[in-house]
C-alpha cells in the first residue's frame, strides 16, 4: 500500500449557533494515500465539505475543530496560523465548487496564478508569470500567455474552472481537494474538468479528494470511496467493491437511486437527512434505513472491516446481500 | 478610453447649455432681476436700466435674452454685480477657493477616517467596536450640521473662553477682520470648527458604506480562494478585500466632491465663512442676477465633471466595466 499523505483521526467540528451547538463532523476517520483518489459522497449537509475545510483550516473562528489531521507528518489541528499558511498552497490545496465567483474579479488570471506561486517559492515577477503560463497550457487552456493578461468575466465557467485547478496544483501539492468541482457546470464541461484533475493527479502523483454527491462522477474516477452521513463516514472501500456489493444500507440506498440503463423506476431514499442540532441516537441513518432495529439506536457505530469493505453498521453481517451496481 | 473621455467632455457642453438656460428661466420667472436692479437702485435713469438689461441679457424674449447672457458670458464681457458694482469673477474665484480649501480639508479627513472606522467595523461585524462604531456613525449622520456647528461653537469658544480664558477656535471667517496676506496656521484655526463639522457627517456616512461594501467583499468566494493559498492575512485583506470594497466607495466619493463645490450651504452659513454656500446665500436673497448666472454654471460645471471622473475611477478599478 502507498505512503499515507494526510491522515484524518477522530475530527469533530462544532459550529455555535443561535439554536445551540451544531455538530457538523461527528468523528471522521479518513486517510489519503499518495497518488490516489479518493472520492468522498455523500448528500448536502453530511459534514463532506466541512471536514476537508477543516483540514485546510479555512472554517470561520467561530468552528471549534478538534481531533487529529496528519499532513505529510505535520499535525494540522491546533497548528498556529502562520504555520497553517505555510501548508495551504504548498502541501494542501483545495479547488472550490463555484468558479464564477471563486476568482478575484479585479486581478488578471496570471497575476492571481503567480501569488500562489510567489506565496511558497522564492521566484521573481518574470520566473513566476512564465510558470503561470506553463500551468495554464497544463490546464489545457489556448493562447496560455495571451489568456494569462485576462481577467476572469473573460473567461467561460469551465475554463474559469481551469484557472482555479492551475492555481490550487501550481506548487505541486501532495493532496489537492475539489470540493464538488463540477457540480456548477454544464454535463459536457464537467467531463472535460474531470479529465483535467486526472491528468494532473497522473502527471503529478497528486493524491486528490474528490468532494460530490454525484456517484456517476466517483464511478468514472476515483480509485476508493468514502461515503459520508450525519457527519460520519459510513462506509468506505475500492471503488470496484462498494459499487458490486456495498454493504451499508446508506450506500445501496445511492447506488439504488441512481439511473441506470434498462431500469425503469429509480428508488429513492425516503425520509430527509437529520436535523444536525438534534440528531438520532445511535446510527443516524437508523431513522431511514429498511434494516433499522432496536439495535441501531443504542451505539454510534464506527467503521469495521466486512469483507473488502469498511462499514459502520452493526447489523452488515445480518444483512441480505445486495445486488450489484458494477 | 480617451475617446470615451473627449466624447463625454464634447457631451457636457450642450448639457451645460440646456442646464443654464434652464436656470436662467427660473431665475427670470422666479425673481424678476430687473426689479431687484431698481430695488438697489431707486434713482436709476432710464438709461441705466436699459444698459442693465442689455449686458444681462434680459430681454423680454428670453430665447433671445439668454443668447445674449450667453455670449457676454462666453466672451467675458460679465456684468457687474447689482449691489456694490463689483466685478463677479473676483468674488467668484474667492469663494470658489474657500469652499475648495474647505471641502478638500473635510473630505479627507473625512474620507480618511470614515474608511479606517468602516474596515474596523467590518473586521468583526457584531462585536463592541462595530457596535460602537456603527452607534457613533448613526449619532453622526442624525445631528443636522447646524445643531453640531453651533454646539462646537459653544464649546470651542463660548464655554472655552469662560473656563480657560481664550477661546480655542474661532468661530466665523477665514481671517480675523483686518487681516492681509497668507497665513497657513491662522487659516486652518479659522476654519477647524467648520472642517469638524462637515467631516463628521462624512465620516458617519463613508463608515457605512465602507462597512457594507467590506461586508459583502469578505463573504466572497474570492477571499476563501485568496486564504487558500497560504498568503499572509493582511495581503488577503489589501489586496483582495479592500481592492474591491474600495470600488463602490471610489465611485461614490467622486460624486460627492462635485456637489460640495455648490457650498456647504449651512455649515458657511453658519460660520460666516465666504465660500460657495454663503455666496449663493447672499447673491440669492438680494435677486443679484450678474452673480448668481456665473455661480450656476461652476455648479452644473463641477457636477459634470466629477460624474466623468466617477465613471472614469469606476473603469479604472473595476476591468469589468468598460467605457464604450
Amino acid at each position: 500500500m502507498a505512503e499515507k499523505v494526510l491522515e484524518i483521526r477522530d475530527l469533530h467540528v462544532t459550529f455555535d449557533t443561535p439554536s445551540g451547538p451544531l455538530e457538523a463532523v461527528r468523528g471522521v476517520d479518513l486517510d489519503v494515500s499518495s497518488g490516489e483518489l479518493l472520492g468522498v459522497v455523500g448528500e448536502s449537509g453530511s459534514g463532506k465539505s466541512v471536514t476537508f475545510l477543516a483540514t485546510m483550516g479555512l472554517l470561520p473562528a467561530r468552528a471549534r475543530v478538534t481531533g487529529s489531521v496528519i499532513l505529510a507528518g505535520e499535525q494540522l489541528i491546533g497548528a498556529s496560523p502562520k504555520q497553517l499558511r505555510s501548508v495551504r498552497g504548498r502541501l494542501l490545496s483545495m479547488i472550490f465548487q463555484d468558479p464564477l465567483s471563486a476568482l478575484n474579479p479585479v486581478h488578471r488570471i496570471g497575476d492571481q496564478i503567480s501569488e500562489m506561486l510567489r506565496s511558497h517559492q522564492d521566484l521573481s515577477t518574470s520566473d513566476a508569470e512564465k510558470r503561470a503560463i506553463e500551468l495554464l497550457d497544463i490546464v489545457g487552456i489556448p493562447q496560455p500567455s495571451d489568456r494569462a493578461r485576462q481577467y476572469p468575466h473573460e473567461f467561460s465557467g469551465g475554463m474559469r474552472q481551469r484557472v482555479v485547478i492551475a492555481i490550487a496544483i501550481a506548487n505541486n501539492p501532495k493532496v489537492l481537494i475539489a470540493d464538488e468541482p463540477t457540480t456548477a457546470l454544464d454535463v459536457t464541461v464537467q467531463a472535460q474538468i474531470l479529465e483535467v484533475i486526472e491528468r494532473v493527479q497522473e502527471r503529478f502523483g497528486t493524491a486528490v479528494v474528490l468532494i460530490t454527491h454525484d456517484l456517476g462522477v466517483i464511478a468514472r474516477v476515483a480509485d476508493r470511496v468514502n461515503v459520508m452521513y450525519a457527519g460520519r463516514n459510513v462506509e468506505q472501500g475500492t471503488i470496484d467493491s462498494l459499487f458490486d456489493h456495498p454493504s451499508h444500507p446508506y450506500t445501496r440506498g445511492l447506488l439504488a437511486s441512481l439511473p441506470r440503463p434498462g431500469k425503469q423506476r429509480l428508488k429513492p431514499i425516503t425520509g430527509f437527512p437529520p436535523n444536525m442540532l438534534n440528531p438520532p441516537t445511535g446510527c443516524a441513518f437508523h431513522t431511514r434505513c429498511e434494516f433499522a432495529a432496536d439495535i441501531c439506536k443504542g451505539e454510534l457505530p464506527s467503521l469495521v472491516s466486512f469483507g473488502d469493505l469498511e462499514t459502520a453498521c452493526v447489523r452488515a453481517r445480518d444483512l441480505p446481500k445486495s445486488e450489484s451496481f458494477a | 478610453m480617451l475617446r470615451y473621455i473627449l466624447r463625454r467632455l464634447a457631451w457636457s457642453v450642450p448639457t451645460l447649455l440646456i442646464v443654464t438656460f434652464l436656470v436662467y428661466l427660473a431665475l427670470r420667472i422666479g425673481t424678476d432681476p430687473v426689479a431687484s436692479y431698481k430695488r438697489v437702485n431707486p434713482r436709476a435713469t432710464r438709461a441705466k436700466v436699459a444698459e442693465y438689461i442689455d449686458v444681462n441679457g434680459l430681454d423680454p424674449n428670453f430665447v433671445q435674452g439668454y443668447f445674449k447672457w450667453l455670449r457676454n458670458f462666453i466672451t467675458g464681457e460679465w456684468p457687474r454685480s447689482i449691489k456694490g458694482r463689483r466685478e463677479v469673477w473676483p468674488a467668484l474665484k474667492d469663494a470658489m477657493a474657500n469652499t475648495l480649501r474647505l471641502g478638500t480639508a473635510a473630505t479627507v479627513v473625512g474620507i480618511f477616517f470614515g474608511l479606517i472606522a468602516g474596515v474596523m467595523a467590518a473586521l468583526r461585524p457584531g462585536g463592541k467596536r462595530d457596535v460602537f462604531i456603527n452607534t457613533s456613525a448613526f449619532v453622526g449622520i442624525s445631528v443636522p450640521p447646524f445643531i453640531s456647528a453651533i454646539m462646537f461653537q459653544l464649546l470651542f469658544a463660548v464655554y472655552w473662553q469662560r473656563w480657560f480664558g481664550e477661546s480655542l477656535f474661532p468661530t466665523s471667517g477665514v481671517y480675523p477682520a483686518g487681516h492681509t496676506g497668507f497665513d497657513l496656521f491662522l487659516m486652518l484655526k479659522f476654519m477647524a470648527l467648520p472642517t469638524l463639522v462637515v467631516a463628521i457627517q462624512i465620516i458617519a456616512t463613508y463608515s457605512r458604506y465602507m462597512r457594507s461594501s467590506l461586508l459583502d467583499v469578505l463573504n466572497s468566494d474570492y477571499m476563501r480562494t485568496a486564504r487558500s493559498k497560504g498568503i499572509s492575512e493582511r495581503r488577503v485583506l489589501i489586496k483582495h478585500g479592500m481592492r474591491n470594497a474600495l470600488i463602490p466607495v471610489v465611485t461614490i466619493a467622486a460624486l460627492d466632491v462635485g456637489s460640495i463645490v455648490g457650498g456647504l450651504i449651512i455649515t458657511e452659513n453658519i460660520f460666516s465663512y465666504p465660500g460657495m454656500g454663503l455666496y449663493f446665500l447672499k447673491s440669492f436673497g438680494e435677486g443679484d442676477f450678474p452673480l448668481l448666472m456665473p455661480w450656476m454654471v461652476v455648479i452644473v460645471a463641477s457636477v459634470l465633471f466629477f460624474n466623468l471622473i466617477a465613471d472614469i475611477s469606476y473603469a479604472w478599478l473595476d476591468p469589468r466595466i468598460r467605457l464604450e
